[in-house]
């Protein structure tokens, strides 16, 4: 026989024996990753911001069009494909298969989407601009490696989430996966589109050509 | 309430309509930052303000779309302050060495 206290303790979610914040090991995973990645970017873009605003001789090489256009466009589609993501966790968790898997494709188009306008973008800038990884053709030659190693990273995330999305929807379309690895599939598209969220107005709006 | 009944309220989420009006929030805030990036403001200015908007928008991502509002607070204890204090720990270090560089520029 336990007393009060011994038994108000045992009834805790801290116990031990049950999940203390009412979800899975997975999701929970998922969340500290995220959290880790988080620190990635957030070192990236903070030392992007000081070399930005120390930089007198910064370029602005993106013009309305084709760089702004085209970049405001991959922000719009990616999260238009965030809000497919949000209706295929829903469909999932109403056990409603075909559609979950319908909208997982329909997301992936949304990351196929913003892979091949950003690759056009950074074949606009390579080839027609002549910027590169070590130089450019005007201002600081730090440019070149801050804008391609910081897209360069986000455009991996976002084809690493594709093969992720097309793993998930085959998999739950032939039973093998829960309405749980659509959801932490969900979390770490939804992060993509977070970081993106800082990269565009940071990188591409901070360097627009008046 | 039993602790199924509880985990399912929890996860339940937003409706179809609060997420696609978070959605054109999103892409409202989207425009008024490319809006803002033709006004030819200062770049310590540009800058603060568009990172004020992009932590608006995380803020609308993580809420609505990652679900972080109907799960136990306890989890956004745990993730929120922890990621906080490790950017601080990044401003601490990061700072004082990035201004001494700015001192030993030629000038």
């Amino acid at each position: 026989m336990h007393d009060v206290k011994t038994e108000v303790a045992l009834d805790s979610a801290w116990s031990g024996g049950k999940s203390p914040f009412a979800i899975g090991s997975k999701k929970l995973g998922m969340w500290l990753f995220i959290v880790s990645d988080t620190l990635t970017f957030s070192a990236l873009l903070i030392t992007y911001s000081y070399s930005r605003l120390t930089n007198p001789d910064w370029p602005r090489p993106f013009p309305i069009y084709p760089a702004i256009a085209f970049s405001t466009t991959m922000t719009v589609v990616l999260l238009a494909s965030s809000l497919t993501m949000v209706m295929a966790v829903m469909a999932s968790q109403r056990n409603d298969r075909k559609k979950t898997v319908m909208w997982l494709v329909a997301t992936m188009m949304g990351g196929l989407i913003f892979t091949g306008l950003h690759l056009t973008e950074w074949m606009n800038l390579i080839f027609k601009e002549h910027f590169t990884i070590t130089s450019n053709p005007e201002g600081t030659p730090l440019f070149g490696a801050v804008f391609f190693g910081i897209t360069g990273l986000h455009m991996t995330h976002v084809m690493i989430g594709v093969i992720y999305l097309g793993i998930v929807a085959i998999g739950y379309g032939r039973g093998k996966f829960s309405a749980e690895d659509v959801e932490v599939n969900g979390l770490y598209w939804h992060f993509v589109d977070l970081v993106w969220m800082f990269v565009f107005p940071m990188i591409y709006l901070m360097s627009v050509k008046y | 309430m039993n602790t199924q009944a509880h985990a399912e309220e929890i996860h339940a989420g937003a409706s179809v309509g609060t997420n696609l009006a978070v959605w054109i929030g999103l892409v409202a805030i989207t425009f008024l930052e490319v809006f803002l990036a033709y006004e030819e403001l200062k770049p310590t200015v540009m800058l603060s303000i568009l990172v004020v908007l992009s932590c608006v928008k995380a803020g609308m991502i993580m809420s609505w779309f990652m679900h972080l509002k109907y799960e136990k607070f306890s989890l956004v204890l745990l993730l929120i302050p922890a990621t906080i204090f490790c950017l601080c720990m990044m401003f601490i270090f990061f700072f004082p060495e990035a201004f001494r560089l700015l001192q030993m520029r030629p000038h």
